[in-house]
């Protein structure tokens, strides 16, 4: 028997996606399984343990809710600009930008202002106009003078997180801090409800209406239809009299506002005041999140309730088993190599040669 | 072809026997018999597209033909990589250079050297670099970088690695088309030179005043097959046009008279500048009315594509154009879209249609543009479209198991009909079709005649930019000529002009013909 490997001649089914994926999470699963072991714990157990908290309780569930919030935000923004091929990985960056510009508002620029049907909306808008700015900015440099959005959204994610850092230890250090690189906590008019005494708010809602929002946006407008036209062939998208860089532009911009719209919900209804690295990467797994969910925002719900969730197991298993927390890292990254190879390997098929 | 009885086997240093290539719905090369001798320039001479490159590609390896045989001196040879290629001393200059920008040219010609493993000795490269290049008249530093030379420059060096390779057989694909006039007269020196020292050289190209002045001998392929293989000296460019673009009849189709109505297309002293910077469109004056196909003649390569892309808008100009009688902005394709303007251009893969995309999206890309489906932009369904789309799958045979199924899985000639769909159902004022039928098979190639030539019947002003001379004699109600960015000259689509366009073709004016 001779075996063959061929390019497939159509596209790959969607059973085969799935289970590409699902694949790709258990190969994931195995190589982390033998580090664990090989840090001298029991895999198993810290597989119950990570799974057990986060789904298997009340209290678990609503901190898994808690942290799948700013994951689908900027899930969601990402996966608007991966839909374009355009590769945002700053969403990061908009997420500050978005919590930044929350701040800002809430603290200093509207804070005579005591409704929260009038403050909280222009917060909101505040802080998507920010990422948006941030993402845009990196949309003009590429539509415009052709710099690579890879390196330009990864660069402007440092210059927002440090720009944070600043403010939160400079100017906008709070009274009552104790001197810790904090602010001052948000006006009441400037949270969002909340639901449970442990943190459980609007925001969640709110995240799941944008994924409603964008899956409109892509499948059901003029705008999506020429997104994917230019997605797959930019010089069939000027043949079609479609303006690519503005549509670079407006993509860039729509994908920072969602995240920079998730950073101003995680100041207004989980942290309640800026302070330095609040994110614990969100825009870095929404990466993972939103090609996970084949970048369909319904299903990016579903991934991110699951990343949110192994978040918050594996701060379990860190304060249990003292297994490091940034396994959760190593994960991802297994997940990411896992899934891009799996990409690629989807594009053949192996078929037995009759001799 | 060779008459075997007349000349000694044992001189061809390489010979091809009955090589057959296809691609999905092409036939690359056709049954393609070719030798070279020892010591001899032979040019390739051919259309874009009539299999020139494809051919080389399976000399040097880079394709594997479906059948058919190679012989280097008179020895079957197995050729399944450049690697192996290089080893028989075969070398070939491809049109995009295999260089490293970022290295010097000594450490490029290191690479793929098999004498160095890990470290290479640059000096002792440098010192033969530099005599090989005295010795070929390559005037090229050793130490400069790659991305700092000019094109020309680059393929010195590309020379200068097939020389330090000592090949014996090297393939130049169509080396003249980045360099200058001067600079093309210096290659030629090298390889006169080269052949002295006894390479053999394949020459690549379709231009045929330099084909003439640097070869021994040349082999005209068309449509992936051999039309003729023709001494130097019993070759004249008027002859070599004519077996270029071809007379043997495929098909006729039956035409009626046209009926000319207002003019549609009024082109005025329009400039346009080519990928390389040149000017490749250079002042043309046109004119097209509705209800006639006005046919562009010309051999490849002389602004056929820059004017086509102007008029559409995809390419800067200077000059100004006018359709149905207002003039449209440089680069404003949406206007043009709006006046009714079709496209159908030569590169379909690359600019007319989107791969990864379902069949149904690739007919209606311009559904926001035209009118004939109205669509709400806020509230727009895709599938909406695939009922319409089955319609102009069935009116234009495209053959798909779906419409759901990506385009990039079709054949070209499916392809050339998604395109011909999308744009024609639009009832377009104005036509520009740019080899529309190429690398189609027959069927498809009727087909596509057929469809222009309803849509002029209907009224739509049709501009055909063509190669193939029985293109333009099948559709056409009137013949331009092109050459060198202009019109030389019009003619009439019939047998009896077959001479007077063929010498235009060739660069040699109406005026001149009309003396002889």
């Amino acid at each position: 028997m001779k075996l063959k490997i061929e390019k497939r001649r159509e596209d790959p089914s969607r059973l085969s996606i799935f289970l590409m994926s699902v694949f790709s999470i258990l190969i994931s699963l195995i190589v982390l399984g033998f580090i664990i072991l090989s840090l001298g714990k029991n895999p198993l157990e810290a597989y119950i343990e990570l799974v057990s908290w986060p789904f298997g309780s009340i209290a678990g569930l609503t901190q898994t809710l808690i942290s799948m919030m700013p994951l689908l935000f900027t899930s969601l923004g990402v996966l608007m600009a991966f839909k374009m091929k355009i590769w945002n990985i700053g969403a990061e960056g908009q997420f500050y930008m978005g919590a930044f510009a929350a701040t800002w508002g809430a603290l200093f620029l509207f804070n005579h202002i005591s409704n929260p049907w009038i403050l909280l909306p222009s917060i909101a808008l505040f802080g998507a106009i920010f990422g948006a700015g941030w993402g845009a900015a990196s949309g003009l440099m590429k539509a415009y003078l052709g710099v690579n959005e890879i390196l330009s959204t990864l660069m402007l994610n440092y210059i927002a997180i440090y720009w944070v850092n600043y403010l939160v230890y400079g100017p906008w250090k709070g009274k009552g801090s104790y001197n810790f690189p904090i602010t001052a906590t948000f006006p009441k008019a400037a949270i969002l409800p909340q639901y449970t005494a442990d943190g459980l708010n609007l925001g969640i809602f709110l995240a799941v209406a944008t994924s409603f929002f964008v899956y409109y946006l892509l499948r059901r407008t003029k705008f999506g239809f020429e997104m994917d036209i230019v997605g797959d062939n930019a010089i069939t998208a000027k043949y079609s009299g479609i303006n690519v860089k503005r549509m670079i532009v407006s993509v860039m911009a729509i994908s920072g506002a969602i995240s920079g719209l998730g950073g101003m919900m995680q100041m207004s209804g989980v942290l309640f005041r800026l302070q330095p690295n609040f994110s614990s990467g969100y825009g870095y797994t929404a990466i993972i999140v939103a090609w996970l969910a084949r970048l369909n925002p319904f299903v990016a719900i579903v991934v991110a309730f699951l990343f949110g969730g192994l978040l918050v197991g594996t701060q379990q298993i860190q304060l249990f088993l003292q297994i490091p927390f940034s396994l959760i890292n190593v994960f991802q990254g297994l997940v990411l190599f896992s899934l891009i190879g799996g990409e690629a390997l989807l594009r053949y098929k192996v078929s037995e040669v009759k001799l | 072809m060779i008459d075997r009885n007349e000349k000694d086997m044992s001189e061809f240093v390489l010979r091809l026997s009955n090589v057959v290539k296809t691609f999905p719905g092409v036939v690359a090369n056709d049954h393609v018999d070719f030798a070279l001798k020892k010591g001899e320039v032979h040019a390739l001479l051919g259309e874009n597209g009539a299999g020139k490159t494809t051919l080389m590609n399976i000399v040097y390896g880079i394709y594997k033909s479906d059948s058919g045989d190679i012989y280097i001196n008179d020895k079957k040879a197995d050729i399944t990589s450049p690697h192996r290629a290089m080893e028989y001393s075969i070398g070939m200059i491809q049109q995009h250079f295999s260089l490293v920008p970022s290295f010097n040219v000594a450490e490029n010609i290191a690479l793929g050297l098999k004498e160095f493993r890990i470290f290479t000795k640059t000096d002792m490269i440098k010192k033969r670099v530099k005599a090989l290049s005295e010795k070929f008249g390559l005037d090229v530093n050793p130490d400069s970088r790659i991305w700092q030379l000019s094109a020309g420059e680059q393929q010195r060096v590309e020379i200068l690695k097939l020389l330090y390779m000592n090949s014996q057989i090297m393939i130049l694909d169509e080396p003249t088309a980045i360099l200058t006039p001067q600079e093309a007269e210096n290659l030629f020196k090298t390889v006169r030179e080269m052949v002295r020292y006894g390479a053999s050289v394949i020459f690549i190209s379709h231009k045929l005043k330099e084909v003439i002045e640097i070869s021994d001998r040349i082999t005209v392929m068309r449509h992936g097959k051999v039309v003729d293989t023709i001494l130097k000296d019993e070759a004249n460019e008027k002859m070599l046009a004519k077996k270029m673009v071809g007379r043997e009849v495929v098909l006729r189709i039956p035409k009626t008279p046209s009926k000319p109505g207002r003019t549609e297309l009024k082109i005025d002293d329009l400039w346009s500048r080519s990928d390389k910077g040149s000017y490749a469109v250079q002042g043309m004056n046109l004119e097209v009315k509705s209800g006639e196909i006005l046919g562009i003649a010309g051999v490849a390569g002389n602004g056929q594509r820059e004017l086509a892309e102007a008029i559409y808008g995809l390419r800067k100009y200077t000059g100004k154009v006018e359709i149905n009688g207002s003039k449209v902005e440089v680069l404003d394709v949406r206007s043009r879209i709006k006046k009714g303007v079709a496209y159908i251009p030569q590169d379909r893969k690359g600019v007319a249609l989107c791969g990864g995309l379902p069949v149904f999206y690739n007919l209606f890309l311009k559904v926001f543009r035209t009118k004939k489906i109205d669509s709400n932009p806020y509230f727009f369904k895709p599938s909406s479209l695939k009922g319409p789309a089955k319609e102009l799958v069935k009116e234009y045979q495209i053959s798909t198991s779906s419409v759901n199924l990506s385009v990039k899985y079709l054949s070209g000639g499916n392809m050339q009909k998604i395109v011909l769909a999308r744009e024609l159902s639009a009832a377009p004022e104005l036509i520009i079709a740019v080899h529309p039928t190429r690398g189609l098979d027959v069927g498809a190639m009727e087909f596509v005649y057929k469809t222009l030539l309803s849509a002029r019947d209907n009224g739509a002003a049709v501009l055909l930019i063509a190669g193939d001379l029985e293109e333009i004699f099948t559709l056409s109600d009137r013949v331009a000529v092109m050459y060198e960015g202009k019109i030389i000259g019009y003619s009439k689509p019939d047998e009896s002009h077959l001479e007077e366009i063929g010498l235009m073709m060739a660069g040699i004016k109406k005026e001149r013909v009309e003396q002889k």
